[in-house]
């Protein structure tokens, strides 16, 4: 399965092993891709995973790097190519649990930004052609490598459990980049939903479609692979409702009403013929 | 972070303000003064908001300088301030005024 | 040496530096004289909600001008970020003026009208005070202009000086063109933050001849990983974005090519610490002029 040191298995890897079995072969260890039956039909699941043998080594901790990027996007295109002519597009499940992207030197010179770049684009245009995506998040969704993997997704879907966590950078570095402790960051999140660090305000900010309480979100068991399977159900359902396969279904929650603000605005002033600019 | 808010009287006989007209931004050491009409007509009514703790007296005096002539007409003024000096305040309302067509009314 | 200097400082003098403009005016030089329309203006008032309550100063426009008008007498939208307000970053309302101005520029096309959009990257990515709803601004932005580029090309211009990361280097990254400067630098991870994760050997955030080195605009140019390198003039830039806009949607977007780009980093010996040169050489072998 997995090449992680000691042997560490992550839950991103246990998840994938259990909805989706074998891996298909031609993928580097870190890019786990297998088309698996789902409710009668067939599904891709896509997961990021650690790799302790991978070439790049600052992507050896299930960071979304440079060869993570162009996988996860060549995954995806092949999926939209085979589809191509059918009406029935392949639902993509996107197993999520991505502590950042890579950092470092190699990844920088070689274009990393568009490495993520591809991988997003893939996974927005298979979405804008019609495939399904649901993002299933079961630990880290941070940052850059959320981007890339699983925040295109029509549904979001995310354990509700302590190692699950949203957010544009880790704390750590967050703390030292705005000058401050840990605590005092942490402390100050408590107060600004969009700030927090937990699934739950997550949850508030209203980009979340279902919050799963999930018995044994390490290793799943029997319980908690039966509660996954009917929210993916649900969410498939739910995203076979729509006609526009757009990331509107995000804008509903109070916390986010500016952003709906704003797009309502935009759309009143679009075609105003009014006084020039100032 | 503090608002400090200002009146003053304004020109009854001087052209009131039409348009609106924005300057500056919030960088460091700068700020951005919006000006527009007032729908009081007799006032100057200045917003501050600054990231500056404890300058009250000193944004005081310095609108003071530029607003208490009573030669301006009526505006509503806000006032971004992210650490200006009262140099560069006083030099981002003067831009201002200036493309308000108002600045040989304003004090030299 | 008189005669040397003279020539240069001339041409020195007949440029119009895009650099210095701020946001609004970078936006109103770009588009066809006299067309530019500001939407959501500092005069709405809409600024951060998030802001305030941190003690921080807010600016009315958010950091982020709309500017609706003409390119080339086609309609066009301009998203041009103000560098100068908090670096730049990018926070629920500058994020939902961008993706919601892609998004109505989309369905414009969808309605037989052909607008096209500009994005000017001057910006390091999420605006932390508002951590989430700036990552699910940008998620947004990527969405849209994968959308919008079905129809026109995206052309995205990072001129400095603060230059274009975080998120939004991925938002460059999907582009259908980029144009930078010298000046400009384009990288995913901000250089002190790798320097905090990796190490100051991987990484040394104050060596800016390293920094311009690994992620600047010439070498980003040189590596084939942007589409022009301009010189920081407002009509040189104006002309390139032209030129662009006539080329219309390519074939392949970069960021589409995954066999070019899987088949050249498998010839990266990843053992051996990166340099600019090895950038260039993978990125280029075998490419045309």
């Amino acid at each position: 399965m997995s090449h992680s040191k000691n042997g560490f298995v992550s839950r991103g890897a246990h998840w994938f092993a259990a909805l989706a079995g074998t891996a298909l072969a031609g993928y580097p260890d870190s890019v786990l891709v297998a088309d698996a039956p789902f409710n009668g039909r067939t599904v891709r699941f896509i997961a990021v995973i650690p790799d302790a043998q991978n070439r790049f080594a600052r992507a050896r901790d299930g960071e979304v790097g440079l060869i993570e990027g162009w996988h996860l996007a060549r995954a995806v295109h092949e999926l939209v190519a085979a589809d191509q002519n059918k009406t029935d597009k392949t639902p993509l499940i996107a197993i999520v649990d991505v502590p950042s992207q890579a950092y470092g030197r190699r990844e920088e010179a070689y274009g990393i930004h568009l490495a993520l770049a591809a991988a997003a684009g893939a996974y927005a245009a298979a979405r804008q052609a019609g495939h399904p995506v649901v993002a299933l998040i079961v630990g880290k969704a941070m940052s850059g490598a959320f981007l890339a993997h699983g925040y295109q997704a029509n549904r979001i879907v995310a354990f509700d459990d302590p190692e699950v966590m949203v957010h544009a950078m880790g704390k750590a570095s967050a703390a030292r980049i705005t000058l401050r402790s840990v605590e005092a960051l942490t402390a100050l999140a408590e107060t600004i939903p969009p700030m927090a660090y937990d699934i739950k305000n997550f949850a508030s900010l209203g980009l979340l479609s279902a919050s799963l309480n999930v018995v044994a979100p390490d290793t799943p068991d029997q319980t908690s692979l039966n509660l996954v399977y009917q929210s993916l159900e649900q969410m498939l359902a739910s995203i076979a409702q729509e006609s526009e396969h757009d990331l509107s279904s995000r804008l509903n929650a109070p916390h986010r009403q500016a952003s709906k603000r704003v797009r309502e605005l935009l759309r009143q002033q679009w075609k105003e013929e009014g006084p020039m600019a100032i | 972070m503090e608002n400090l808010t200002y009146a003053f009287a304004a020109s009854a006989r001087a052209q009131a303000v039409q348009k609106q007209i924005l300057v500056g931004v919030v960088g460091s050491g700068d700020l951005e003064v919006l000006v527009e009409p007032q729908s009081d007509q007799a006032q100057i009514r200045i917003q501050i908001c600054t990231s500056v703790d404890g300058m009250a007296s000193i944004w005081e005096a310095l609108m003071a300088r530029l607003f208490a002539q009573g030669t301006l007409p009526a505006m509503r003024i806000d006032i971004n301030d992210f650490g200006a000096t009262p140099g560069v305040v006083r030099l981002r309302v003067e831009q201002a005024l200036e493309e308000l067509g108002l600045s040989d009314q304003s004090m030299e | 040496m008189q005669t040397t200097l003279e020539p240069r400082l001339d041409s020195l003098l007949r440029q119009n530096s895009f650099i210095e403009l701020g946001a609004r005016e970078r936006g109103r030089q770009l588009l066809d004289a006299g067309t530019m329309r500001e939407l959501i203006g500092p005069f709405d008032r809409m600024h951060s909600p998030w802001l305030a309550r941190q003690g921080v100063v807010t600016q009315s426009d958010d950091g982020v001008v709309v500017a609706k008008g003409l390119f080339n007498a086609q309609p066009c939208v301009v998203l041009a970020i103000e560098g100068a307000f908090q670096g730049g970053s990018l926070g629920e309302v500058g994020g939902a003026k961008i993706a919601g101005a892609l998004e109505l520029a989309a369905q414009d096309n969808r309605n037989g009208i052909p607008t096209m959009a500009l994005i000017l990257f001057e910006t390091g990515g999420v605006r932390l005070q508002e951590a989430n709803l700036g990552l699910a601004a940008i998620a947004e932005i990527h969405s849209a202009i994968v959308d919008l580029r079905r129809y026109q090309p995206v052309i995205g211009i990072v001129a400095g000086t603060v230059g274009c990361f975080g998120g939004m280097s991925i938002a460059a990254g999907l582009c259908s063109y980029l144009i930078v400067t010298r000046e400009a630098r384009i990288g995913l991870n901000g250089p002190a933050v790798i320097e905090q994760e990796a190490g100051i050997a991987e990484y040394d955030s104050r060596d800016r001849r390293f920094i311009w080195g690994i992620t600047g605009g010439e070498q980003r140019a040189l590596a084939d990983l942007v589409d022009m390198l301009a010189e920081d003039d407002v009509q040189q830039i104006r002309e390139q974005i032209s030129q662009f806009a006539a080329r219309g949607v390519p074939a392949q977007h970069r960021s589409e090519q995954t066999a070019r780009f899987i088949s050249a980093l498998d010839q990266v010996d990843a053992a051996t610490q990166a340099t600019p040169e090895m950038a260039r050489q993978i990125y280029t072998r075998g490419a045309t002029a």
